[in-house]
């Protein structure tokens, strides 16, 4: 809803020009057709399953869910209004950005689907290949264009490579789905080597801007870190190179055993030697065929897009003070931009009690205003199921925390204990074996006291309903995997894992813990850490000094209280 | 028992006779493998009728006189979501 | 059974397919890789086009330079999942340069026709209730394309410098 006392602000990020726009309007009449053709009975289940797939639409426990893309997480408030508006109109007036960036809706009807995807046309978005066994949402740096820690905004090559992977006609049944990450710094937001494809931008020992491309990391079943394929693709090369990688894992992947169907599978079983070899092969005819070559000019062309806002000059580089929660907050909650007089605030949706990365439509409406007001009409959404606004003066956080804080969204907690990462989980998710998110709130009640959670620092929780491990939990700090033991929840504990630069995957403790007993044993672990750390150790760096055996120990109560 | 999805809107139906009813206490326990095999074939035979999808059986047990899932999954989709106990069946929201 | 689908209307199958330890009849014959690798001489030495049915994992790099002794190459879709025929046909155009006839056979969807379209393939094994207005509507249902292929389709990218 459009408040009146608001300005609509329009963000610097791609626009869609007359092609664009009418790609995405066929694509939908496209689908309405088949939505036709499904109800009518002329396509089954199992042929219209594939094609609701790619176009974002599954069958969940309770309804149909769609998923909607936030290509790289970057949304105007133009977009976020429509979001609420079809949150509020086409299902129950909630909504959950996910650890891919995008925003789920789990009450949706198959026949208001065409309906929903027209009117997310008219804001210039689309649920195309959200889902399906092909490339999915391109997600990067939830802080692009605003860190001066970044070579470059990673978004324009995030857009090239949403263009070339859109409908493209070789790669759309993929063995499994394909996801793929861009970066821009050596500290990774983005969780870039737990992709299936990541691109960093990197600059070559003469300085010239190119990219390191890597593959095969994964979370699921069995979790990989991805290998590089090449440390420097020059830039005019990088889709012939996507292509070079995508057409291998296509020809040479198995079809037989849809648990090893994934490119980690792949370069894992061959070789990354060998992998490197075969895209190499690939790579030099396609490049020499000439026509996926990117010209600078359209480098730029899409790069201008993505141009910084107008940054106003000769404000204060002090932080405002405005008593002591709001210190608190900024002390987790706001980053340093690359503009002075500037800062970079993340949102959490993660109050204790809450559900981890929900919000109603209300509060999204609320957050386009903050938008249009504070962030020039411009929020992020990030893999930890957070916002952020990129943009904001610092002369403006204290109302903007004031406005938070009457949304519930002032938790003083990115980055600490209760900042956990939840799937929809056995409440939602038909492949679910266990709920996530109440686990999710009873650790972060637990957790609650702000001293006390500043005390622990950095620690990231992430809980999974199921081996899917769509909550990430591989590369939790302590992960959590729910399972189905004889029809009961059982939670196992995963220690040691880590989505940024320093990846590492957890490690299984042992036996799981019931409902009742997994934040009393997560408590234990903590406690460990914070008997055992040495100066300036975060959780995970104690963990990593010492092992599994003293938490394990706690855990399962081997040792006295 | 026997659920499916309604094809149009997706909501959980629950087999009963020939019909279909939105709320597991209304619905129909089979009492053997047989009768229970028979319900899935002729639903599976209504899928291609595009009024459902996806049926399937699940086990269903007497807890003090009241039928109740053996699973938690089966438990939860009949109700609705634990954590927003204002939405699904458990709240009275049921597509006509 | 069965029509064929040839430049955008149906076609004669001019092609008779023969099992594995069939005799070979007279005329056009459509066989396995693994037919061809047995009888590959005596297939060559007779006059008439030899069109060969690859399966899903076999890859047409391995026919070699015999690749330009086919008229016709048929790549099948086990089901319509396995993708991987997407790629053997923009191979086929591409490193290999084939010129035949590239036909798409077994479990394939009406919603598939146009990617097939765009890698390479140029006929289609389609079902009886297949029509050919049906073919030529999955060709048009998106007008344009992000990425190029082997059917040489003008990209957004180059229409829009084209403005």
């Amino acid at each position: 809803m459009l408040n009146p006392l608001v300005k609509q602000v329009d963000p610097n990020m791609y626009r869609y020009d007359e092609f664009d726009a009418q790609f995405v309007s066929e694509r939908v009449e496209q689908f309405a057709g088949q939505v036709a053709r499904r109800l009518s009975g002329e396509l089954t289940e199992d042929q219209f399953k594939p094609l609701r797939l790619m176009n974002g639409l599954y069958l969940q426990l309770h309804a149909y869910m769609l998923r909607i893309a936030v290509p790289y997480g970057t949304l105007s408030s133009r977009q976020m209004r429509k979001l609420a508006h079809i949150t509020r109109t086409y299902d129950k007036d909630f909504g959950h950005f996910t650890t891919r960036t995008n925003l789920q809706l789990n009450w949706i009807k198959l026949v208001d689907v065409p309906a929903i995807l027209r009117e997310l046309a008219d804001v210039e978005m689309h649920c195309i290949q959200t889902s399906g066994n092909c490339v999915r949402n391109v997600t990067a740096d939830q802080f692009a264009g605003a860190t001066d820690e970044e070579i470059e905004d990673p978004r324009p090559l995030a857009e090239i490579i949403r263009q070339w992977s859109s409908l493209h006609p070789e790669f759309v049944f993929l063995a499994r789905k394909f996801k793929i990450a861009v970066g821009a710094c050596e500290k990774d937001r983005a969780a870039m080597l737990y992709h299936d494809m990541a691109v960093q931008i990197v600059k070559n020992a003469e300085g010239r801007i190119g990219y390191k491309v890597m593959a095969g990391g994964g979370m699921g079943r069995t979790p990989y870190i991805a290998h590089v394929m090449r440390e420097f693709v020059e830039r005019e090369d990088i889709l012939a190179y996507l292509e070079a990688v995508l057409r291998v894992y296509n020809q040479d992947s198995r079809r037989d055993n849809i648990h090893k169907q994934r490119i980690k599978i792949l370069i894992n079983t061959i070789g990354p030697e060998e992998m490197r070899k075969r895209v190499a092969r690939e790579f030099d005819e396609i490049k020499r065929a000439g026509t996926l070559q990117l010209p600078q000019d359209e480098l730029d062309r899409i790069t201008a897009y993505f141009a910084p806002p107008k940054f106003e000059t000769g404000l204060s580089d002090e932080m405002p003070e405005a008593g002591a929660d709001f210190a608190n907050w900024v002390s987790t909650n706001v980053s340093k931009h690359r503009a002075p007089g500037y800062a970079i605030a993340t949102i959490t949706l993660k109050t204790p009690g809450q559900v981890p990365g929900d919000a109603t439509s209300a509060q999204m409406d609320t957050i386009a205003d903050l938008m249009d007001q504070f962030s020039v009409g411009e929020v992020r959404v990030t893999h930890e199921q957070n916002l952020v606004l990129p943009h904001v003066r610092k002369k403006d956080l204290p109302a903007i925390y004031a406005k938070l804080k009457e949304l519930d969204f002032a938790a003083p907690n990115a980055g600490l204990i209760t900042d956990i990462i939840a799937c929809p989980g056995l409440d939602y998710c038909d492949l679910a074996n266990a709920r996530s998110i109440p686990i999710a709130q009873s650790i972060a009640k637990k957790f609650e006291n702000l001293s006390r959670q500043q005390n622990i620092g950095e620690l990231k929780i992430k809980i999974s309903g199921c081996i899917n491990a769509c909550g990430h939990h591989h590369a939790g700090h302590i992960g959590i995997l729910g399972v189905d033991k004889k029809g009961v929840e059982f939670y196992q504990l995963v220690l040691g894992g880590s989505g940024a630069e320093d990846a590492s995957i957890g490690e299984i403790m042992g036996p799981g813990f019931g409902e009742h007993e997994i934040a009393d044993a997560v408590e234990r672990v903590v406690n460990v850490y914070l008997a055992q750390r040495k100066d300036g150790e975060r959780f995970l760096d104690t963990y990593r000094r010492l092992g599994m055996a003293p938490f394990k120990d706690a855990a399962y109560g081997k040792v006295a209280a | 028992m026997l659920t499916a999805n309604r094809l149009r809107d997706g909501d959980v139906l629950y087999r009963k006779g020939s019909g279909w009813v939105p709320m597991l206490a209304d619905a129909e326990v089979y009492p053997d493998q047989a009768s229970a095999d028979a319900a899935l074939a002729a639903a599976t035979a209504e899928t291609l009728r595009n009024e459902i999808v996806a049926p399937y059986l699940f086990e269903v047990r007497d807890v003090n006189g009241k039928i109740v899932p053996v699973k938690e999954r089966e438990i939860i989709r009949a109700a609705g979501p634990t954590v927003h106990p204002h939405t699904g069946k458990q709240a009275g929201q049921i597509n006509a | 059974m069965t029509k064929l689908i040839k430049s955008g209307a149906y076609a004669q199958d001019a092609y008779a397919p023969v099992a594995d330890d069939a005799a070979l009849p007279d005329g056009p014959v459509l066989v396995s890789l693994a037919r061809f690798n047995k009888d590959r001489d005596t297939l060559l030495a007779r006059n008439t086009p030899v069109g060969i049915r690859l399966q899903s994992s076999e890859n047409p790099e391995t026919l070699g330079k015999d690749v330009h002794h086919f008229a016709l190459i048929a790549l099948e879709f086990p089901k319509f999942r396995d993708g991987r025929a997407f790629s053997w046909a923009r191979i086929l155009r591409t490193r290999l340069g084939f010129t035949g006839e590239i036909r798409a056979v077994g479990d394939f969807l009406y919603d598939q026709v146009n990617y097939q379209h765009r890698v390479g393939f140029d006929a289609w094994e389609v079902p009886d209730n297949f029509t050919v207005e049906m073919f030529h509507r999955a060709l048009t249902e998106m007008t344009n394309v992000y990425q190029p292929s082997s059917d040489g389709k003008k990209t957004i990218r180059e229409l829009r410098a084209a403005r």
